[in-house]
């Protein structure tokens, strides 16, 4: 770890300022990501702004659209156990609450999450090739131990995978991000924040240099009635996925009516495929209809040698965590399979 | 007054515990002394090849930084392979850190940023330049297997023995049997990673005298280690280690940050505190990775006739690494028909070193899961097929066992678990939509008693002191041995301390093997028995004569006082014999040998049996132990509580071994991959459900005074075989790869 220099920004326009001195300048908000890169020094920021006491943005409020605004700055832990979320967004809620542990929910903040790195073990090792670390250095995953990594929009120079659980939850609930930035403030479609890897991996998500994420939009509909977090990984808690599942349901009697389906630890981002929510509207909901959107949704997936059972893994829990929306009162802690 | 309770066997908590709670418990790295200066270490980022050039002048040009040790400028030490072996090395060459530039294996330290402070000793091993010659290496067992060679032999051949021979004819007999089975196992790398991170405080007092805080297993082998490397008299090197944050053999050995606090500190004449980080916990000894083969095969009454088990495992280039695997199952089963082989690859590695029950779990995972597809085969029950060939003599060296109450833990855990509930076919248990197995296993590990000393100390308060040079890894050490010598002169645990985990103090062995209540426990006894006959004596001379015409025999030892037996209203206390003892404290020490003549008659082991149930979701492949069961028979039991903890550690160790914690190898890179308790994978309470621990009763009266076998190592040896089981019987397939993935069911 290098030393640097410490700047507790007071507002957004200040740590914009602060942040325009030039150099190569980090924003600290929970650090629970950030402060591991830079103690196995793998990024050297000379300057951190320090975002922990900005004015606002540490609240959760509903919006006059009649959905819910996330503070970019309300912990992890204080947003899960949120009483408007738990009623109205228990989907997001059990997607937080799978995710890390919960000393590390209670630091990390809702901003935070969405720009963490991927956990590649040679992404953190920085005495290996890996294009996301040093563009152009090659990847040690395509030939090496590649268990965790992606086998959905891989390219040749990454197999990478974002590792949360939250933003699966945010990805199904079709999220805004708000940001503002040295040019002012936009919003983007959480389908559009995250990034596949393509020939520039370096690139994690389209936050253009200098922006912060003020907060996270949650639209009115949180498919509260028949959701399901699943998340499947090599220890009951404390791990990250390979493979989760966030699904919600608006049902019609028997009849799907609307479906939402996003999985993590496949893809360099939170995994969507509208074609498959599309077919599965109109359709009863059982196991057969969600086995021929899970086979949708895996069209093209790619194993490599470590990892090609993420394939037919991530089709069964497709079917087993839709089968878990139509009745959410089976779900279990840590996001744990039932029924 | 109440008759006086013996300490021993009772649940007697932790003596340190609200040390350790509170914060209070100082460790190795918690010493904070005036001047003293902070090191870190630099590793190899190349698995082998030679150093070219080290440029430190960039780091040596902050203000702060004191010195960079590397190869180049390090100062002259011994020369002789001897003098860098310590008391649990293998036979070859020790490592020697900053020896010279030869790379031996990735992440090997190169050398030694000395600082101010530890941020900047951190940051400063950032800004070196250097510049390395790669060679080609190897790092990977299984396509090395053709390399396998006998293991050298040596002094650690003696706690470590090599295969027994073969017995009768094994081929003729595997071919002749109607029910065989023949598997092959495999385990990775597993990593010990005890929670405190290693750590040497050098405390630099002038005149090459120095007083060091290390994380050891063992003070004196530290002592003696640093003695003999850096030419200090034994006297003037002091190594003091009260409480160790787990340990579970990775300190067995003298790690290289104590060697190169040790000389940092002489070089600079300053204090230095050498600490790694978990990164390089990964970087010294681990549990080799082993392949396993084994054909075992039985007759149509279920009678084994031939046993065939070879194992191979890993080493370094430097050192063979050795551990006992392929011993155990002519122990068990009485076969007339053996072949065991046990080799070694050399790959470009550091050398193993011994990872709880070293060599037993990694051989009983083999040979109980080959067993329990032996009773699959042969349709009989597992359990029964194991009473079947229930043996009171070691076959293995046609000798009985000085105590073996295993046939009782098969019955009692049986009982418990609810064993006579299961379905023999895989696949027929369920519940809702997870397919439920039963499996079980037998553990077995050896009972040892080495060498020790002990002094005792009785003072004018009637208190009683012992002294030892033995840590306490966390097992409970200080509290059962102050419960032995409580009981020794019938004092309540109060007027008692053990004084421990300090190389001045009398000799101990390291701390390992599962021997160490039976060897300082032993020592603790003999001085305690001493010092009964001894107060006796002055007591006997003492005015008015309470003792005339009676002997030690007639009189007890209670709450500070001895009593006649027969007459309690005569009685001297412990007081007034000092104050006879013109006020002199009664001071006196044995040393304990274990009797080698009588003890080479018999085979000494602790067993245990496991039961183990699991729930498998049948279309996720998602695995829980949901309830385990062992019932452990390891002579007496000194203190239920710690020895139910040591029990339940090892049953969840054997929970994570089966099912979670792996070092990842990338044997392109030559190098491990998740070094860090975030990606190596032990358990969490999420994983851990209902366990119970039976102590079946055992009374030994061979292996030593104390009639002790240690339980430290037995907990965890049965249970990644009776998980595996369990899983098989649950889901019809065996795997015998660990740890297993629950994609592995898919």
């Amino acid at each position: 770890m290098n030393n640097f220099t410490y700047k507790r920004a007071e507002s957004i326009e200040d740590a914009l300022a602060q942040n325009s001195s030039g150099g190569n300048s980090s924003y600290l908000a929970g650090g629970t990501n950030l402060v591991d890169l830079m103690k196995y020094d793998l990024t050297r920021p000379d300057t951190l702004v320090d975002l922990n006491r900005v004015d606002g943005h540490h609240e959760i409020y509903e919006t006059p659209e009649g959905g819910l605004l996330l503070g970019a700055f309300v912990t992890n832990a204080d947003t899960a156990w949120h009483p408007s979320v738990e009623e109205r967004y228990p989907l997001l809620s059990k997607a937080i609450l799978a995710g890390a542990s919960a000393q590390i929910r209670n630091m990390a903040t809702n901003g935070g999450n969405l720009l963490q790195r991927t956990r590649c073990y040679y992404f953190y090792d920085a005495n290996v090739p890996c294009n996301k670390r040093e563009p152009g250095s090659g990847c040690s995953a395509i030939p090496g131990y590649n268990r965790i990594m992606a086998i959905l929009g891989t390219s040749e120079s990454c197999i990478a995978v974002f590792p949360s659980d939250m933003c699966v939850g945010l990805a199904a609930l079709d999220a805004t991000v708000h940001v503002e930035g040295p040019t002012g403030s936009r919003s983007i479609p959480f389908a559009d924040f995250h990034r596949l890897p393509g020939d520039t991996p370096e690139i994690d998500n389209t936050l253009l240099p200098g922006e912060i994420i003020t907060g996270i939009e949650l639209p009115a509909n949180g498919f509260s009635k028949n959701y399901s977090y699943l998340k499947l990984r090599d220890r009951n808690s404390y791990a990250f996925a390979l493979v989760s599942v966030a699904t919600g349901l608006e049902l019609d009697g028997n009849v799907i009516r609307e479906a939402r389906i996003a999985l993590g630890g496949v893809a360099h981002k939170p995994w969507r495929v509208r074609e498959a929510e599309e077919f599965l509207a109109g359709k009863t909901a059982d196991s057969v209809h969600f086995g021929q959107a899970a086979e949708i949704i895996l069209r093209g997936a790619v194993g490599f040698p470590h990892n090609a059972f993420k394939i037919e893994l991530a089709k069964r829990a497709i079917v087993r965590n839709c089968m878990m929306a139509l009745n959410p009162e089976s779900q279990l802690p840590g996001a744990q399979p039932s029924v | 007054m109440e008759p006086y309770k013996s300490q021993i066997g009772q649940p007697v908590s932790r003596l340190e515990g609200h040390l350790k709670v509170t914060g209070t418990a100082r460790y190795a790295g918690d010493y904070s002394v005036p001047g003293l200066l902070y090191g870190y270490v630099i590793n190899s980022t190349i698995t082998k090849g030679k150093i070219i050039s080290f440029d430190t002048s960039r780091a040596k040009a902050l203000p702060g930084v004191l010195e960079v040790f590397t190869h180049e400028n390090r100062p002259s030490l011994a020369w002789f392979d001897l003098q860098y072996a310590d008391m649990d090395a293998p036979p070859g060459s020790p490592f020697r850190p900053l020896q010279d530039a030869d790379i031996l294996y990735n992440g090997q330290p190169i050398g030694l940023v000395v600082a101010e402070t530890f941020e900047l000793a951190r940051y400063a091993a950032t800004l070196m330049d250097i510049e390395y010659e790669e060679e080609a290496f190897d790092t990977d067992l299984r396509s090395q297997q053709h390399l396998a060679r006998s293991p050298k032999i040596g002094m650690a051949t003696m706690l470590k023995p090599l295969p027994p021979k073969p017995k009768g004819n094994f081929e003729k007999a595997f071919n002749a049997s109607p029910n065989q089975v023949s598997a092959e196992f495999f385990h990775g790398t597993e990593h010990h990673n005890p929670l405190e991170l290693f750590a040497t405080t050098t405390v630099y007092e002038g005149k090459g005298k120095l007083t060091i805080y290390d994380k050891t297993q063992g003070t004196i082998n530290s002592q003696m280690y640093v003695a003999n490397i850096f030419g200090l008299k034994f006297k003037n090197v002091r190594v003091i280690s009260p409480y160790v944050g787990g340990a579970f053999g990775s300190a067995l050995r003298p790690q290289y940050q104590l060697f190169l606090s040790v000389m940092a500190a002489l070089k600079l004449e300053r204090s230095v505190l050498v600490t790694l980080d978990r990164h390089q916990m990964f970087t010294f000894g681990h549990r080799p990775p082993t392949v396993q083969r084994t054909r075992f095969s039985a007759d149509n009454n279920g009678i084994i006739t031939a046993l065939n088990h070879l194992a191979i495992g890993e080493t370094s280039r430097f050192e063979d690494y050795t551990e006992v695997v392929v011993n155990w199952s002519h122990m068990l089963y009485p076969a007339a028909n053996t072949l065991m082989q046990y080799k070694l690859v050399e790959l470009d590695v550091y050398s193993p070193l011994d990872m709880r029950a070293p060599g037993g779990v990694t051989g009983m995972h083999a040979i109980e899961s080959t067993i329990d597809e032996l009773a699959h085969k042969s349709k009989i029950d597992p359990l029964q097929l194991r009473l079947t060939n229930y043996t009171e003599i070691d076959v293995s060296l046609n000798r009985p066992y000085s105590s073996k109450e295993l046939r009782e833990c098969y019955l009692q855990g049986a009982e418990k678990f609810g064993w006579d509930k299961r379905n023999p076919e895989p696949r027929s248990m369920r519940r809702g939509n997870k397919l439920v197995g039963y499996g079980m296993a037998t553990g077995i590990w050896e009972a040892n008693q080495l060498p020790a000393k002990a002094e005792a100390i009785l003072t004018g308060d009637g208190k009683l002191k012992i002294n030892s040079a033995v840590t306490d890894i966390g097992t409970g050490t200080l509290t059962v041995m102050t419960q032995i010598a409580a009981d020794e002169l019938g004092l309540p645990v109060e007027d008692v301390e053990f004084a421990y985990g300090d190389s001045k103090k009398p000799f101990a062995p390291i701390q390992g093997g599962s021997f160490t209540v039976s060897t300082v426990g032993s020592a603790v006894k003999a001085v305690g028995a001493a010092m009964r006959k001894k107060l006796f004596s002055i007591a006997k001379k003492m005015k008015g004569g309470v003792f005339d015409g009676t002997d030690l025999r007639d009189v007890s030892f209670e709450g500070g006082r001895i009593f006649i037996t027969n007459n309690r209203s005569r009685s001297v206390s412990f007081q007034e014999i000092i104050v006879a003892n013109d006020n002199k404290p009664v001071k006196l020490s044995k040393f304990s040998v274990p009797s080698i003549l009588k003890l080479k008659k018999y085979s000494r082991a602790a067993h245990s049996a496991v039961f183990v149930e699991v729930e498998v979701d049948e279309e996720l492949g998602v695995i829980n132990v949901t309830r385990a069961v062992t019932a452990v028979a390891a002579g007496k039991i000194i203190n239920p509580k710690t020895a139910r903890s040591q029990i339940l550690g090892g049953m969840i160790w054997g929970i994570s071994k089966a099912l979670r914690e792996e070092t990842i190898q990338d044997d392109g890179l030559g190098k491990y991959m998740n070094q860090n308790l975030s990606e190596y994978h032990i358990p969490v309470h999420a994983d851990i459900h209902e366990l119970d621990v039976i102590f079946v009763d055992e009374k030994d009266t061979v292996v030593n005074e104390l009639g002790t076998k240690g339980v430290g190592e037995i907990g965890i040896v049965g249970m990644p075989p009776a998980i595996t089981n369990a899983i098989f019987n649950a889901t019809g397939k065996r795997i015998n790869q660990l740890p297993i993935h629950f994609d592995m069911l898919l």
